[in-house]
């Protein structure tokens, strides 16, 4: 698809051209574009103070003692908290931090305690708390507290967590929290009727979640009246205010999180961490307001990393290339504590494995295991990437192994609309208010693929496949994915006509840079057929609603558009029935026209003057307990430097349907965004712990992320062939598809255009260096065959 | 990420700023873009007592090109030097190898000067010090020296500047036209650090046979350094596919670089030794190319020697 023609703000109402569908530019970006937008660090207070955090630089020790004494004493240093101070009494212990996602009991045990009080287990693990009068004098004193350390042996993959000879938990008998196993159908009968099976070991690195903008927490202690206000949050600020006010003890009420802007999530940033409860507590022990930024350094130690994986996995295959059953173990390694959306990761990579294909046979167990590394949560597609490579990679294999093309291989799998509703596999264990089943919702896997195909012009390309031209080695390759979204259980939002005739629209969703406003601002529009600029949109605040959700699993477009639909529709009702007074009319015979209620006999009113006499406010809400997969495929064109493991993208196309697109302009962000995240996953991103748990990879020059220059050729197709029957906006949920497929498709690429050294690379990210490395290996090999 | 804290003074004069720098606790620090020092302060790897500030300091930012060669004051920023079209042809290795300086922003504010104290082994203008055999003048209250920049880099990170000496130019010889030169790197991304890099040179006689071959590296090694085995290959031979071949052999045989987090020692090798090759290849192309689009090279050439 070309950049779409794009619509700034356009005046039309509803009436005549819908706001949906259209490539409506962001109104978020004329403010942050001027430097208007207002970011955790932009929050300054009256008496403010600053926070600096002691972060352990080992990996793994009993903390022994800690002497805050000469700290304490320094000029400008306000207070130094430790868990001594937290835990309010000898034996008593801090608080741990809470599972949002899947809460199974089986994890207490190795919840994080906010602060160290006995037991050090990651590098950047907080030992205190600084407070003075500036960010420096506060970082002075963290140079002068003294700690008792008793360095403790770190156990730094997931082999060695496995072997539980070091056990990182007091209480407990192994180092394996949970795992996780999807089943479907009779995977041992699938094996034994096999014609092929083919089998392969995969290895994908862990990642760092990098925001733009660092996480930040501002509080403001109201001693008077007992109540904390805190700066900062961003995409689950309710559930983070009630855990934060729980650990505090305080009512939920005496507690307000508020959402600024937010500069990028990735499924990270917005979640809660122990900073949460830290600054707030800060704030509330020295009586003022207290303002943390995390730095680069801290937020790549402790912002919840993920991927960490390795995967020993089979497919089983029919001689006419249908694919019988996929079966194997997975091994995550979770670093040193469960995030409280730490357990999708592990548990995505086990239920969708089968990816996009009719697969009847499925068996896979996926251990969670934790180490002294930090602790990992999501990670924008997290799981799925990791998955679809398995599964995308096995295809790849199989079907050469047998002599048949991948592609013809691919058509035969997947799923059809014949098929729908199209069972995954099942996972156990799930928490209580999660079945542990998912169900496709509508869809044609296949017609997907068969349109990326043509976009991409599959066929002219595969003359070149395997070709050696200038000296780079040209291949082409393709992988399918589905994505999950719109999780529930719902959303809410409220609709507001206030005295001054202005129409305020409030919704639990968050947002965290995907430009909510806007699109959630065109749904609003529509269903209330006033045009966008008349509707101002607020989310996110514990202040505007009694409950929200957030931001997260591509679900605040659709479950919060779906929540503006039902609160539309009240609002709409409200205004008839108050026009009617005054227009003299029943309310059904009142037609609402653009800020206008009018009478059948021509006599008007328009909302400001309505609101001279009535206000209205009303709520929606949408529940969901099914989720929406959008789906589609990609394919890469590749040409590889043999010589120096260089690789350039000649060309990538992504197609992805979506059931209903709000707006493609916003949407092709997303994918072509998510797809960069992919890819720099691919070739560059790589978080390195050594044998002791040290973090090698401590900034930006380190720990590489894709920059503008480095994917130039990236092309985005979205179809709206199958709209979701599920809610009704019609929409599927779609941030997350571009990041899942980019590892499979370059994987598979790389590997058809060094086809004639036969490499299969498996594990990520392939480097320059580690792919000159595996050609070198193919050529020795070969050269002693 | 707050550095420790310093006093800081920002000189009128280069008497000045030396006299400074010549404090006897030997723990000042001098100051220009930044683009090195304020992230070793920012996460506390330095905290020198005192920075002096070069700002005010004038006349240490120019570019001065005349029959002796190039002369770039410490001052001078990465900008200045892309922006500067009379190094294409005064300087033709420095202009090529400008555009893999770092970023935009930082090319607006890292200077000459330090980038040759800072030292990084995989950095470019140090790599063309010493394929160029430039000069390093340095000064401090004792008066002043120049420095060959073979002999000014002495590991990573480390040089032959003395705790009050300040770096004040580079020069570099005069470049003759027609001769043949290239620089080639790899990076990870575009503006990282060379994971190997390259600057080569040669004069071709009448016969085809190259003279006084240049071979630098960067990122193969502690420091940047010239491959006098790989230039041995090449000197007085006619420069075809296969010296060119035996010249970028020895080259990767030569360098001894180290594994890192973004590539093995094997690959780095490796990488030399490829990297020498294509620029060798295209020193040679560009030479022929100029001999087909202007008969009267070979002229000039001579004259300007």
């Amino acid at each position: 698809m070309n950049a779409p023609d794009t619509d700034i703000l356009p005046e039309s109402a509803a009436g005549d051209t819908p706001y949906i569908g259209r490539p409506v530019q962001r109104v978020e970006d004329l403010r942050l574009l001027r430097g208007l937008g207002r970011y955790a660090d932009d929050v300054a207070l009256p008496g403010m103070l600053h926070a600096a955090m002691l972060r352990s630089s080992v990996a793994h020790a009993r903390l022994r003692g800690i002497d805050a004494t000469a700290a304490r004493a320094m000029p400008g240093v306000h207070a130094v908290i430790t868990a001594a101070e937290i835990a309010g009494a000898p034996g008593r212990s801090v608080p741990t931090v809470p599972l949002r996602l899947q809460p199974l009991p089986c994890l207490e045990p190795y919840r994080q305690p906010v602060i160290v009080q006995d037991r050090i287990r990651h590098v950047g693990e907080v030992l205190a708390i600084v407070v003075a009068d500036t960010l420096a004098l506060a970082e002075d004193a963290l140079e002068a507290i003294e700690l008792d350390l008793e360095t403790l042996p770190a156990v730094a993959d997931w082999r060695s967590s496995s072997e539980d000879r070091t056990l990182l938990f007091d209480g407990t008998t192994t180092n394996c929290g949970v795992t996780f196993t999807a089943k479907r159908g009779d995977a041992a009968a699938a094996f034994a009727a096999a014609a092929h099976v083919q089998r392969e070991r995969f290895m994908v690195q862990r990642q760092a979640p990098v925001t733009m903008e660092a996480r930040g927490v501002v509080a403001d202690w109201d001693a008077a009246n007992g109540r904390l206000v805190v700066y900062g949050a961003a995409k689950v600020p309710f559930f983070n205010r009630h855990a934060s006010a729980q650990m505090l003890g305080m009512p939920d009420s005496a507690v307000d999180f508020i959402e600024g802007d937010t500069g990028g999530s990735f499924g990270a940033r917005g979640e809660f961490y122990v900073e949460d409860f830290l600054v707030p507590f800060a704030a509330r022990h020295v009586g003022r307001a207290v303002k943390w930024i995390s730095d680069r350094r801290e937020d790549l130690m402790t912002m919840a990393q993920s991927r960490e994986c390795e995967a020993e996995v089979e497919m089983a295959f029919a001689a006419d290339g249908t694919i019988l059953g996929v079966r194997g173990t997975a091994w995550c390694d979770l670093g040193a504590y469960p995030r409280t959306n730490g357990m999708i990761q592990p548990r995505n990579i086990p239920h969708f494995l089968s990816n996009t294909y009719r697969i009847e046979a499925v068996q896979i167990d996926s251990h969670v295991q934790f180490t002294n590394k930090g602790p990992a949560g999501t990670y924008r597609a997290p799981g799925r990437a990791e998955t679809v490579m398995f599964c995308e990679r096995l295809i790849e294999l199989g079907a050469k192994a047998m002599g048949l093309d991948p592609v013809e291989v691919r058509r035969r799998n997947l799923v059809t609309a014949a098929d729908m509703p199209w069972h995954f596999a099942s996972v156990s264990p799930s928490a209580p208010e999660s079945s542990g089943l998912s169900e496709a919702d509508s869809g044609d896997y296949r017609a997907s693929f068969e349109r990326c195909l043509a976009e991409f012009d599959w066929q002219g390309k595969l003359a070149l496949q395997g070709k050696v031209i200038d000296g780079r080695h040209h291949g082409i390759g393709i992988a399918c994915f589905i994505e999950g979204g719109a999780a529930g259980p719902r959303e809410n939002a409220k609709i507001e006509l206030a005295r001054d005739g202005s129409v305020t629209l409030y919704v639990g969703s968050t947002s965290v840079g995907q430009g909510l406003e806007t699109s959630l601002g065109q749904i609003a529009a529509d269903a209330l057929g006033i045009p966008m600029s008349a509707l101002t949109l607020l989310h996110g605040s514990t202040t505007y609603l009694h409950e929200g959700f957030g931001s997260y699993h591509s679900r605040s477009t659709v479950m919060g558009g779906s929540a503006i639909i039902d609160a539309a529709g009240k609002f709409k009702q409200a205004l008839r029935e108050a026009a009617a007074t005054y227009l003299e009319c029943l309310p059904e015979q009142v037609v609402l026209a653009g800020t206008e209620a009018r009478s059948p006999r021509g006599r008007s009113l328009s909302f400001a003057e309505l609101a001279k006499h009535e206000t209205i406010q009303v709520d929606g809400t949408f529940s969901n307990h099914h989720h929406t997969w959008a789906y589609g495929a990609a394919a890469a064109h590749v040409a590889v430097d043999a010589r120096t493991g260089h690789v350039s993208l000649v060309d990538y196309l992504v197609v992805e349907d979506v059931g209903r697109a709000i707006n493609p302009l916003l949407l092709r962000g997303q994918l072509i965004g998510g797809t960069v995240q992919g890819l720099g996953g691919a070739f560059l991103e790589e978080m390195v712990y050594d044998t002791e748990g040290q973090m090698l990879t401590g900034t930006l020059a380190d720990y590489l992320l894709p920059t503008a220059p480095d994917f130039p050729r990236l092309r985005a197709v979205i179809t709206e062939d199958y709209p979701s029957p599920i809610n009704p906006i019609g929409a599927k949920g779609a941030g997350e598809g571009g990041t899942i497929v980019a590892p499979a498709v370059i994987v598979n690429a790389i590997a058809n255009a060094l086809g004639e050294y036969g490499l299969n690379p498996t594990s990520l990210p392939l480097s320059p260096s580690r792919l000159w490395q595996m050609v070198e290996d193919a050529r020795r090999a070969r050269a002693t065959a | 990420m707050k550095p420790p804290q310093f006093d800081y003074a920002a000189p009128a004069t280069l008497p000045e700023a030396l006299a400074l720098l010549a404090h006897p606790d030997g723990d000042a620090r001098p100051l220009a873009g930044g683009q090195s020092l304020m992230p070793v302060l920012a996460f506390r790897l330095a905290s020198p007592r005192l920075l002096v500030d070069l700002r005010r300091i004038e006349g240490m930012d120019r570019i001065d090109i005349d029959a002796q060669g190039v002369r770039m004051g410490a001052k001078v920023r990465w900008c200045d030097i892309e922006r500067d079209a009379r190094l294409r042809t005064a300087l033709p290795p420095l202009a090529e190898a400008i555009g893999h300086v770092a970023h935009y922003q930082i090319r607006n504010r890292g200077t000459v000067g330090g980038s040759l104290a800072h030292a990084d082994p995989a950095a470019e203008l140090p790599g063309i010090a010493v394929a160029c055999d430039a000069t390093i003048e340095v000064a401090s209250v004792r008066g002043t020296r120049n420095i060959a920049a073979a002999d000014f880099f002495q590991g990573a990170l480390a040089t032959a500047l003395e705790p009050d000496e300040l770096v004040t130019a580079i020069s570099f010889p005069a470049w003759p036209a027609g001769r043949a030169s290239a620089f080639e790197e790899l990076a990870r991304r575009h503006g990282d650090f060379a994971m190997a890099g390259t600057a080569v040179w040669f004069d071709l006689d009448a016969a085809g046979r190259a003279h006084n071959t240049h071979i630098g590296v960067i990122g193969a090694s502690d420091r940047p350094r010239r491959l006098t085995a790989a230039e041995a290959k090449l000197d007085g031979q006619v420069v075809d596919a296969r010296s060119i071949g035996e010249a970028a052999c020895a080259a990767a045989g030569a360098c001894d670089p180290a594994d890192d987090l973004h590539a093995s020692a094997a690959y780095r090798r490796n990488l030399v030794g490829v990297l020498v090759e294509r620029a060798l290849a295209r020193a040679l192309a560009g030479t022929r190319g100029g001999l087909a689009a202007a008969g009267s090279t070979v002229n000039r050439s001579g004259e300007s020697h």
